[in-house]
């Protein structure tokens, strides 16, 4: 990876500002009945930082950094079977109105 | 693997997720949605576990194993009533996790290519002290906030004098320990940022409480975003940044939905301490009127004689678990002809969309579940209103009592149909202390008793 420099920043900062946007859009797009799917999968994919936490416990040997590594995959994955699960349990429930003639 | 494969491949997740929350339009097109948003996620880990430090796959395998059976187990078990808890909890683990991977980012920078102990470059020390302090707010304010749904703390806003000076201080602190942290790069200056960081999470969520619940929800969903922001900007990745400002993006939208259905502002619910205290305005004395009682029998009689119902659940409804109940009820008055839907104010329930989870749960098809705008109108067609552990999202003093705490938030109109009928445990009033002066109209009949016991009785009668 090259070094931190300010233009690594500003490409962020471009990223940061357009994904914003889009988020914008596709939440108000997401109808109010499925709010709390939309809380729960969002919650999953913020686990996104699981990235994070497997770079930090990747190296060999037992340092302060790979332990917290460890710990924060641990909370990821929590949360990203979790959410994803829940979420999927949520969205298996909505469910369209049966056809007259499948009436029992 | 090159950096540039890596950037695609984490650019292809992050397409993934945009698709997954893209997918939650339609109740059709969400189950793919969230086997988009599996996807990415997988894309994300396996790319990570690719990268040529990344060597110790049996201590992260089973680290993922370990979680992912905790998480697994926790989501398969929990109640649907449960949900704000459980999504509360969450939030605090994202914030924890950020906080954990920036501690990493710190006490071994060369891994994440941001410099060498004790000179990493003064950007990634600001990236990964906000980052840091986000996380520690999104942990202590969810777990508070899991806390108050769970009824393990008091659910009632806590107010003390200067709370928000004393709030803005130990802001302006955390400010300077960030400079500070920045100057020297002292891991004890990184813990007490962590620290303090906490003990202002705890501060901000201690005043909300009561009905105010779903923005706080909501907000710390924004936050446990921002913080993987932050820690996107430290590490320089994009997929970090991306999704976090997705997340972000959501939990915004959804605490500003809340606040509008509340007639509040965000900043008010932020600043907190509603719901707490008696509403001094609660239009006069109401102990002298009269209250029309009714049993299920009589509920059952007007129903069956209707030719439309509209069901208003509530708070109410999901604490009595009385979601099944009613749907039977619904049920039956179908099969007897009469139009029966279901109207969900924005903030019924104590998160976003809780209603429409748990009437799914009771196998309601979504199509008779409508939105505040959508049914509003049809209460003046309508015969029987049946509202049933909901309160204030029903009181016309929100439209004309300008001296009530409530004043301004939408209602759904169901005064305005010919009958209302009240499922309530008893008179007390709804979160925000206010009286409800439909409980005294003519055309009002109040069922006293369990939400869930009187479905059940009211379906007996209609038999």
């Amino acid at each position: 990876m090259e070094a931190h420099s300010s233009e690594v920043f500003v490409i962020g900062l471009t990223v940061f500002f357009l994904a914003c946007i889009i988020g914008y859009y596709v939440v108000w797009s997401v109808t109010p009945a499925l709010h709390s799917p939309l809380m729960g999968v969002t919650n999953a994919i913020s686990s996104v930082i699981i990235v994070g936490a497997i770079l930090a416990a990747g190296p060999l040997g037992h340092d302060t950094s790979k332990i917290f590594g460890i710990i924060g995959v641990v909370l990821a994955s929590i949360n990203i079977f979790g959410g994803f699960i829940v979420t999927y349990r949520m969205l298996s429930m909505f469910k369209k109105k049966p056809k007259k003639e499948q009436k029992d | 693997m090159s950096a540039n494969m890596v950037a695609v491949l984490y650019l292809i997740s992050a397409l993934m997720f945009i698709f997954a929350l893209r997918g939650l339009s339609h109740p059709e097109s969400s189950r793919l949605g969230n086997i988009f948003g599996i996807v990415g996620m997988v894309i994300a880990i396996i790319t990570t576990l690719m990268f040529k430090s990344v060597l110790s796959y049996v201590e992260i395998g089973a680290a993922i194993i370990v979680g992912g059976a905790i998480g697994t187990f926790i989501a398969l078990r929990i109640e649907m009533t449960a949900l704000p808890q459980l999504v509360a909890a969450f939030h605090s683990l994202v914030g924890i996790a950020a906080v954990f991977v920036a501690a990493a980012a710190f006490y071994d920078p060369a891994s994440f290519g941001i410099g060498t102990i004790g000179a990493i470059g003064t950007s990634s020390l600001i990236e990964m002290s906000i980052g840091t302090f986000i996380g520690a707010i999104t942990f202590s304010g969810s777990v508070l906030a899991f806390g108050k749904l769970q009824g393990t703390v008091s659910g009632k806003p806590i107010v003390f004098k200067f709370q928000h000076a004393i709030n803005a201080l130990i802001l302006l602190f955390i400010a300077f320990l960030i400079i500070i942290f920045c100057i020297n790069q002292s891991p004890s200056i990184f813990w007490t940022i962590v620290a303090v960081s906490i003990l202002l999470g705890f501060l901000v969520v201690i005043p909300i409480g009561g009905a105010d619940m779903p923005v706080v929800v909501s907000m710390l969903n924004s936050y446990s975003g921002w913080a993987a922001c932050g820690i996107g900007f430290t590490l320089s990745n994009n997929l970090l940044i991306i999704t976090g400002a997705l997340v972000g993006a959501s939990g915004a939208i959804l605490s500003y939905i809340m606040s509008k259905g509340m007639n509040r502002s965000i900043i008010s619910v932020v600043l907190g301490g509603f719901g707490g205290e008696q509403a001094a305005s609660a239009s006069g004395d109401n102990s002298d009127k009269i209250v029309k009682q009714g049993n299920a029998e009589d509920a059952a009689y007007i129903m069956k004689n209707a030719d439309s119902v509209i069901i208003v659940p509530g708070y109410g409804m999901a604490v009595a678990q009385a979601q099944h109940a009613l749907r039977e009820m619904g049920d039956i008055l179908k099969k007897e002809g009469i139009n029966v839907r279901y109207a969900i104010h924005p903030v019924a329930g104590r998160m976003p969309g809780h209603m429409n989870v748990l009437l799914a749960e009771a196998n309601v098809p979504y199509e008779e579940v409508l939105e505040l705008d959508e049914i509003n109108h049809d209460f003046p067609m309508t015969e029987v209103s049946f509202v049933i552990g909901a309160n204030d999202v029903t009181n016309p003093a929100a439209k004309t009592d300008e001296s009530s705490p409530i004043y301004g938030m939408p209602i759904l109109d169901v005064e305005r149909s010919q009958t209302v009928l009240f499922v309530k445990r008893s008179m007390a009033t709804g979160y925000s202390g206010v009286d409800n002066e439909l409980f005294y109209r003519d055309n009002t009949t109040m069922l006293f008793g369990d939400a869930k016991k009187m479905c059940e009785d009211i379906v007996k009668s209609l038999a």
